[in-house]
């Protein structure tokens, strides 16, 4: 386990965040939960037949996938124009992530219907939804990742992590179907349980990135922002205004990473120890389907955590014109 | 379209003198003055007459201080507005097209009509160029008063960017710094001028320039006040000499 993962941020940031928007990280979480079932589905993962389950399924995964992508129009300034963001797929990450998600669900939703009404799961369709699904939690990885003023997120292990969380979420919300019965609870179990493992695993080298992944360590002070660092130490004397502006509240946040420590322990807690005690359980046990949704929840509720620190132990090179 | 032009008939930027900024904001409130009225939304404030007055302004005056290891801490007023970035990232990561650099001039706009005010653009600018605005929610940035700049019924000394019209230390210089000839270009190459943040990797358009070097007294020159030479003659000097005498 990579040795400072869980300490040494307080002494290597400055002190300053990202503002944790209570819509973004739910849009994160949830769509990735849901992209992460619908890959799983269209990889075949065995659910119960009948046009109940596949409905149900259905509704689950594109339902937190939606209701993701829905919160996330929350923090538009203009959400009436949402439309628009579908026209730079060449360009932004952003819109790819858009392009990405209507298809998927398009996709998918003719996928839905055939399993739902003949009980046939096309696998070459399915195939198309795995894809989709996958590229859709990559593009909403690569939002966050390819912003180069914020040194935490700017690295391969973002978009790991996230499709990482994605399958793990998935899968377990799979297990919760309980359709596994019949090839008793070994496989599902060790299948849950190593990607809950390698999932948080990779976070935690994420974690130990961050922290060394400054601003600082990329090069960055107050000395290059303001390019008057070879004169001596630079330091702000007087803010630009007395109150704060759409810059500080966005990026110069202050109180998120307050207990960073505390919350890195309770996301793993609840997102990987909670669930892989009841994998262990239910390797040596008959299988549960109610046990494996409980692993779910626990899960999700580790992932809002850990998001809530992605957003709260980010910090913003603009920080350097306000530090 | 959100993808950067590739290259840009001219460079049209500012040329910020560190050394004569006084930091009187002037540029600051001329800059708001002109830009509520003119090029898109308003530029709005929040609770401006109470406690916690709030709003979007497209420039702004930081200021810092320096101290070298072997002198005393001077002191450095630092505008900040849009550098008009070649490599602008606040273009690419729009998603809807309302971020734009124009390949004519190198001015970097939004379109305010196509903006959804996600924010994205605010984030990936490492200066700090982009304030959404708190009333309109769309993104508001430096247009390089691109309406003054070539509005004819302006008198011609009025084409330039309100801030560098009104600045009274004239520590602001607006030209094309794609041409080596022109005066701001000049200036760059005489004082030495630069890049913020380069390793972001943003290619500036404006530039800064660095204060100049200041002269520093060193402790052993002592200066104390002349004595005047004490040599009165006449009755003066015999009082003078009686009274040391006494």
């Amino acid at each position: 386990m990579p040795r400072d993962s869980l300490d040494g941020l307080m002494r290597h940031w400055k002190g300053s965040d990202m503002h944790p928007a209570v819509s973004v990280i739910f849009f994160t979480v949830s769509s990735g939960a849901g992209f992460g079932f619908l890959t799983l589905i269209g990889l075949g993962v065995p659910l119960p037949s009948g046009f109940l389950a596949a409905f149900i399924a259905s509704a689950l995964g594109v339902g937190l996938a939606v209701a993701g992508l829905l919160s996330s129009t929350f923090h538009l300034g203009h959400p009436e124009r949402a439309l628009l963001a579908f026209t730079q797929w060449r360009s932004s990450w952003l819109s790819r992530e858009g392009v990405c998600a209507v298809a998927t669900l398009s996709i998918y939703g003719i996928y839905a219907l055939i399993w739902m009404f003949t009980g046939e799961r096309i696998v070459w369709l399915g195939a198309l939804v795995s894809i989709g699904a996958v590229a859709t939690v990559f593009t909403t990885a690569m939002i966050y990742t390819q912003l180069k003023t914020v040194p935490q997120w700017n690295s391969w292990m973002t978009p790991a992590c996230y499709l990482l969380f994605s399958f793990a979420s998935g899968i377990l919300l799979a297990a919760s179907f309980g359709e596994w019965v019949a090839f008793g609870a070994y496989p599902i179990a060790s299948i849950v349980l190593s990607l809950t493992i390698v999932a948080w695993t990779m976070k935690l080298f994420w974690w130990q990135n961050a922290n060394r992944n400054t601003l600082q360590a990329r090069g960055s002070d107050t000395g290059t922002a303001t390019g008057l660092g070879h004169i001596g130490k630079v330091k702000l004397f007087e803010r630009p205004h007395s109150g704060e502006n759409y810059l500080t509240r966005e990026m110069v946040h202050k109180i998120g990473r307050k207990h960073a420590l505390k919350l890195r322990v309770i996301a793993l807690f609840l997102g990987a120890l909670v669930p892989v005690i009841i994998c262990l359980i239910l390797v040596g046990l008959s299988p549960s389907p109610i046990l494996f949704g409980l692993a779910f929840c626990s899960f999700m509720a580790g992932l809002f955590v850990e998001r809530w620190l992605f957003f709260a132990e980010a910090e913003h090179a603009v920080s350097l014109y306000y530090d | 379209m959100t993808s950067l032009p590739q290259s840009t008939n001219k460079k049209l930027g500012l040329v910020i003198d560190l050394d004569t900024c006084v930091g009187c904001h002037a540029c600051v409130v001329n800059c708001k003055e002109w830009n509520t009225s003119g090029y898109g939304a308003p530029l709005s404030d929040l609770d401006a007459y109470g406690a916690e007055p709030s709003g979007s302004w497209l420039n702004r005056i930081h200021t810092f201080e320096i101290t070298p290891d072997d002198a005393p801490a001077s002191i450095v007023h630092f505008p900040k507005s849009c550098l008009h970035c070649d490599d602008a990232p606040c273009v690419t990561v729009c998603p809807t097209g309302a971020s734009y650099k124009r390949s004519e001039d190198g001015i970097v706009l939004v379109e305010e009509d196509r903006c959804i005010g996600c924010g994205l653009c605010a984030w990936s600018c490492p200066y700090g160029a982009r304030e959404m605005d708190p009333v309109e929610n769309v993104m508001k940035k430096c247009t390089l008063c691109v309406d003054r700049i070539y509005n004819e019924n302006l008198p011609e000394v009025d084409r330039v960017p309100a801030c560098v019209r009104t600045c009274p230390a004239e520590a602001r210089h607006f030209g094309d710094l794609g041409d080596p000839d022109s005066d701001v270009s000049k200036l760059v190459a005489e004082r030495g001028g630069y890049d913020l943040m380069p390793e972001q990797g943003t290619s500036p358009v404006n530039k800064y320039l660095p204060p100049r070097p200041k002269t520093h007294g060193t402790a052993d020159i002592v200066f104390t006040p002349k004595e005047p030479p004490l040599n009165a003659k006449g009755f003066l000097g015999w009082l003078d000499a009686a009274l040391e005498r006494l």
